[in-house]
């Protein structure tokens, strides 16, 4: 094994799980706020995709051509755009079963799954989009000679930047204002919360706003990186980030971050290292033997039976 | 749309041809057309679609089939081996087609088989080409295609041959198909004498492979051979260019789309990819006439369009020589007579292989369309 690999699979490690990160935050806050797994999740992520092409498209044909200022309207964009999706979708599908049995929100989250997939499908239709390379190159590390180099690309860059910067953000949105205190209220307590006051209606809807803009962020970096698209892309990405939220704790705001490290960590070292066919399988091995030890999750709380 | 204008095409037919005298007469045959009309794949399910589509108006426009019409009905799989059965149980049991043009993935096309075959249907794919397909023994079964063991050789010839590669990895989708191809081009390099340097899979439907692509570098390899197709080829080929690894791709037929091009995020990064693929049928002297009428009406005939087109033309043929649509009649006729087609002669031998694959190696050039390689 040499140096320059086992640093090149982790700097894939990193990309990976910062993208799997940003998905799993939203999947960690809806379950923390109103205890159901928000699965279409997945496809707002999805539909991020399809919104940073259009976006790319429109302010192409404003003729708006440096790329900083393309890539940080077109993330703006796709943010509020996608936040609005987010935000209907809790409005239609999970807003009027606030009240009745634990699984009817989950059948309408699958349900509302399929109808955004298909609906992209039809809309968009089932072939893979593409956008233009708008990031090229990458900055070679320890370079010594052909294949002993560790590469990063720009866009790579940007993505474990743009990452940290907006969990960065939303950690000091939920400790440090007073909308994220009255965010974690609820999540402690949602009747005592609305008790002393808070609109714990527009807290959830807060918390669905903020997940699917952290998703807008993956889908539009992934975008950027990986330049190709179809409807189909939130469903693996959406089960991997779900993992990645149950493995450091669901419910907890760094357990989905730190689990979506491990995650990407683990399938880079496993698929570069061991074998690339039992990738999943080693990752799925791994969510199952962390859940025996510590059935909560890396961070997570253990739950405590409320009387 | 499409069945109001072969509707509107059919009268005008019959208007011709009987002059309005005997209604009775004027029956319809109904042909499936199965593939992936919806999801990653559905590229290939347009190209059979447009090819069959074109086949059945001109039949229809020279008397049909003893003055019955054809009728396509659509069946899409999605490329999932479940649906597929489906489609081909509503294609027999509901729809009462006579004959199946289709299906296109090799893992659909192989379970939809067994139904068509237990009905006794003639099945024709343009694009499957699983060894396992026509291996079975089914009587009814055949494909106007190669198969993935000649496509192999074909790939690992040239890989060995042409561009001198020693130390040569071969990635596949663990699907049916790319596999299949992958397995194909490990036994053709094992006869060759080569070993592979590595041997994996990786997850259809997932887009970063930069492990992989990190670890294509550190066994150092010269060449990369991938079984699969182009939704999982574009972002390899795209991650090997941005990691530097600068050895050539080389693929079956399952990257033959332009759809290729996108999924890789433009034609710098298809620039140099190799694939193997049946001669241009489009630059073939009985197709040229088609081929023109194709581009006219704006659509370029790639791929497995033609394929599609001389599968009905195959049907066709049997049906008017043996005044019948009975899969077992139909089947013993194309084994022994040869066909006029699109695409040039075909016969097939008893298993329903084509007696002749023309496999060649194409090229991915910088403007991102292919071209034939010089033999």
């Amino acid at each position: 094994m040499n140096a320059h690999i086992l640093l090149q699979q982790l700097v894939n490690g990193v990309v990976l799980g910062s993208v799997y990160g940003l998905i799993a935050v939203g999947y960690t806050m809806v379950y923390g706020i109103i205890g159901m797994i928000n699965f279409a999740h997945g496809e707002v992520y999805m539909i991020a995709a399809y919104l940073t092409a259009i976006f790319l498209a429109a302010l192409t044909l404003l003729g708006i051509q440096s790329p900083p200022v393309v890539i940080l309207m077109v993330l703006i964009l796709t943010m509020a755009v996608t936040a609005l999706y987010g935000w209907s979708i809790e409005r239609i599908a999970y807003k009027p079963l606030r009240h009745s049995t634990r699984l009817a929100p989950l059948i309408s989250a699958i349900g509302m799954s399929l109808i955004l997939q298909n609906f992209v499908r039809i809309a968009q239709g089932a072939r893979n989009q593409g956008i233009p390379t708008l990031l090229d190159g990458g900055v070679r590390l320890m370079e010594n000679g052909p294949e002993q180099f560790v590469q990063i690309t720009h866009a790579q860059i940007l993505i474990v930047v743009t990452a940290i910067v907006s969990m960065g953000a939303l950690w000091y949105l939920i400790q440090g204002t007073a909308m994220g205190r009255a965010c974690r209220a609820v999540q402690q307590d949602r009747t005592m919360a609305a008790l002393l006051g808070v609109d714990t209606d527009r807290i959830i809807s807060v918390v669905f706003v903020l997940g699917a803009s952290m998703a807008a962020v993956a889908g539009t970096l992934v975008t950027f990186n990986y330049g190709s698209f179809d409807f189909f892309i939130g469903f693996v990405t959406g089960i991997k980030a779900f993992t990645a939220a149950v493995l450091g704790g669901i419910g907890s705001l760094p357990g989905a971050m730190l689990g979506g490290l491990v995650l990407g960590l683990s399938e880079s070292i496993f698929s570069g290292f061991v074998n690339t066919d039992y990738k999943d399988v080693f990752a799925f091995s791994l969510l199952v033997l962390v859940l025996i030890f510590r059935p909560s999750g890396l961070l997570g709380h253990p739950e405590v039976e409320k009387v | 749309m499409n069945s109001m204008r072969t509707g509107a095409l059919a009268l005008l037919v019959w208007g011709w041809m009987w002059g309005g005298a005997g209604l009775a007469d004027a029956g319809t045959v109904r042909i499936g057309v199965a593939g992936p009309f919806s999801g990653g794949q559905a590229a290939f399910g347009e190209q059979f679609w447009r090819g069959a589509e074109q086949a059945v108006k001109d039949v229809n426009a020279q008397g049909g089939i003893h003055g019955d019409t054809i009728e396509l009905v659509k069946g899409d799989d999605s490329c999932e081996p479940k649906q597929a059965v489906a489609v081909a149980n509503r294609l027999v049991d509901l729809e009462k087609v006579v004959a199946v043009v289709g299906h296109f993935c090799s893992a659909s096309t192989i379970p939809a088989f067994e139904v068509y075959a237990e009905a006794g249907l003639l099945a024709i794919t343009p694009g499957s080409t699983n060894p396992k397909v026509t291996e079975r023994g089914f009587p009814t079964i055949f494909r106007t295609c190669g198969r993935d063991d000649q496509q192999g050789v074909v790939g690992a010839e040239f890989v060995v041959k042409q561009l001198k590669a020693q130390r040569v990895a071969v990635i596949h989708d663990k699907d049916t198909y790319g596999q299949g191809l992958a397995d194909a081009m490990k036994a053709h390099l094992a006869t060759l004498g080569l070993k592979e340097v590595l041997y994996e899979g990786l997850t259809r439907g997932e887009k970063d492979f930069n492990a992989l692509v990190t670890k294509l570098r550190s066994v150092k390899a010269d060449a990369v051979y991938f079984g699969g197709l182009h939704s999982e080829a574009g972002p390899l080929v795209r991650q090997m260019r941005e990691q530097g690894v600068t050895a050539p791709l080389i693929s079956g037929d399952g990257i033959m789309s332009e759809t290729f091009v996108t999924s890789a995020g433009g034609p710098k990064f298809v620039d140099g990819v190799f694939m193997t693929f049946g001669a241009d049928p489009r630059k073939l002297p009985t197709g040229l006439s088609l081929v023109e009428r194709f581009r006219k009406s704006g659509y370029e005939p790639e791929g497995y369009t033609l394929y599609a087109y001389a599968t009905v033309q195959a049907m066709v043929a049997a049906m008017r020589a043996t005044k019948s649509t009975e899969g077992a009649k139909l089947a013993a006729w194309l084994k022994a007579n040869t066909v006029e087609t699109v695409m040039g002669n075909k016969s097939w031998n008893a298993k329903g292989d084509l007696k002749i694959s023309d496999y060649v190696m194409y090229r991915w050039t910088s403007d991102g369309k292919y071209e034939e390689l010089p033999r």
